[in-house]
């Protein structure tokens, strides 16, 4: 299969891509690492005109912990976050997502802006990041702004940036002291999507629930967070009891298709283990284990 | 549509051609280089029949176009058996029986060649992982675990040699 005609840029600067893109508004694409447009191309579901390819923006490639936040710029390569020690240490939501995503040879060339900026449900960043309350940065012909990442996700592949902005960096604030967070995504093969995956990140004070942010996977149409399921966990004893009635409470908050992958009752109760195994894993790695 | 000039090395030898800018690097490899030995399994960015190594590192060359590869160093299948003797990864296919039809092999060897630049000495989950890319629908995966461990000993015992 072989995508339609577009024209090409391999632009060298931020600004130059800025200004093509602003200069190609409505009919061009930005090319990250490609690893959802290309196959979107050669099924003829996108064809754009003009592809804006930013690999050879080697500046907006860095994991770099600053002060309260880990700052990744869009065009790090999801192996580079496996890789990576800060990530390993401080960052294990994280860690185990990047883990997860697609497959090695995928990650060698996919970027963690892309799989964002793509706002594909499906996708396993955007979970990761609501449930870290992350911080998308955009730049655009007027300078930089920040965007929460509860306010990025506005539609099925549709993100809260403007045609003209390129998105730069992604931003996740340190965990403090006493927080754990894990992903566990259940997928029927290595590279398919998750039938269902969850993110938590959580503090614990004691063995009470301080704060908590859960994301899920695949069981919308739109990337979500299982606010219900939060609420259940709050201020309540990390134990069994409240563990199962958050993972029910996902469950049923959760809006799946049904599809190869399985019904939507399937998809609730994955869900719903999903959900609470993130958090009994969540809970082990605030109480400083593994 | 445009067309651009592009330039690489590939496996040790610089060509220019110039393609459209839609060409995949796959397609570049096969059609306008002759060199079949990378496949095309999937065309859905599944099964890493057509794993090459760009600058050392392997990615499904369905899913990158050939002009993003302008400047960069790439190696397939055909770059591996240097003045006709067979790299220690192809010779671990033959002796472990790492394959059976053979479709995914060459996107099996340059996979493992890939991780094996970084990790000489993996586990067998490490290898595991490492292929997880990579589709084989004959061989139930052991016998190809076998041949990149035979691989990875030969090339640990002849770095120690030297």
């Amino acid at each position: 299969m072989i995508p339609g005609a577009f024209d090409y840029h391999s632009p060298t600067s931020l600004d130059e891509a800025l200004s093509l893109l602003k200069q190609h508004s409505g009919d061009a694409k930005i090319l990250a690492g490609g690893q959802s447009l290309i196959p979107a191309m050669r099924f003829r579901l996108a064809v754009p005109t003009t592809l804006i390819d930013i690999n050879r923006l080697a500046d907006l490639r860095y994991i770099e912990e600053r002060g309260d936040h880990l700052a990744i710029g869009a065009m790090t390569l999801e192996s580079a976050l496996e890789d990576a020690a800060v990530v390993g240490q401080s960052y294990v939501l994280l860690h185990d997502t990047a883990a997860v995503i697609a497959d090695p040879l995928v990650r060698n060339m996919a970027t963690v802006g892309g799989n964002i900026a793509h706002a594909d449900p499906a996708n396993d960043h955007p979970a990761t990041m609501l449930a870290y309350n992350a911080t998308v940065v955009a730049k655009g012909p007027n300078g930089e702004r920040t965007i929460a990442i509860d306010d990025f996700f506005t539609g099925l592949f549709e993100n809260a940036l403007a045609e003209d902005e390129i998105l730069t960096e992604i931003r996740i604030p340190k965990p403090s002291a006493g927080s754990g967070g894990a992903y566990t995504k259940f997928e029927r093969k290595v590279g398919d999507y998750a039938i269902s995956a969850a993110a938590v990140q959580l503090r614990l004070d004691g063995n009470t629930v301080a704060e908590v942010r859960i994301g899920l996977t695949n069981v919308s149409a739109v990337p979500m967070r299982a606010p219900d399921a939060e609420t259940a966990l709050l201020g309540r004893p990390a134990d069994a009891g409240t563990i199962e009635a958050a993972g029910q409470a996902a469950a049923a908050e959760s809006d799946p298709s049904p599809d190869l992958r399985g019904s939507i009752d399937y998809k609730r109760d994955v869900t719903r283990v999903m959900v609470k195994r993130s958090i009994e894993k969540a809970v082990a790695r605030a109480k400083g284990g593994n | 549509m445009s067309e651009h000039e592009v330039t690489v090395t590939i496996n040790g030898e610089k060509v220019t051609k110039t393609v459209e800018a839609r060409t995949l690097l796959v397609h570049f490899i096969r059609e306008d280089l002759s060199l079949t030995g990378t496949h095309i399994g999937c065309d859905t960015t599944s099964c890493g029949a057509c794993t090459v190594l760009v600058c050392g590192k392997p990615v499904k060359s369905c899913t990158m176009f050939a002009v993003q590869a302008d400047g960069a160093d790439i190696e397939t299948i055909e770059g591996l058996a240097a003045g006709g003797e067979l790299h220690p990864l192809q010779e671990g296919f033959w002796e472990k029986h790492g394959l059976q039809c053979g479709y995914c092999t060459p996107g099996m060897i340059m996979s493992a060649k890939g991780f094996l630049a970084e990790n000489p000495t993996p586990t067998e989950d490490e290898i595991r992982h490492g292929i997880s890319g990579n589709l084989c629908r004959c061989t139930g995966y052991n016998k190809i675990v076998e041949a990149i461990q035979y691989a990875a000993e030969k090339l640990q015992a002849s770095e120690g040699g030297e």
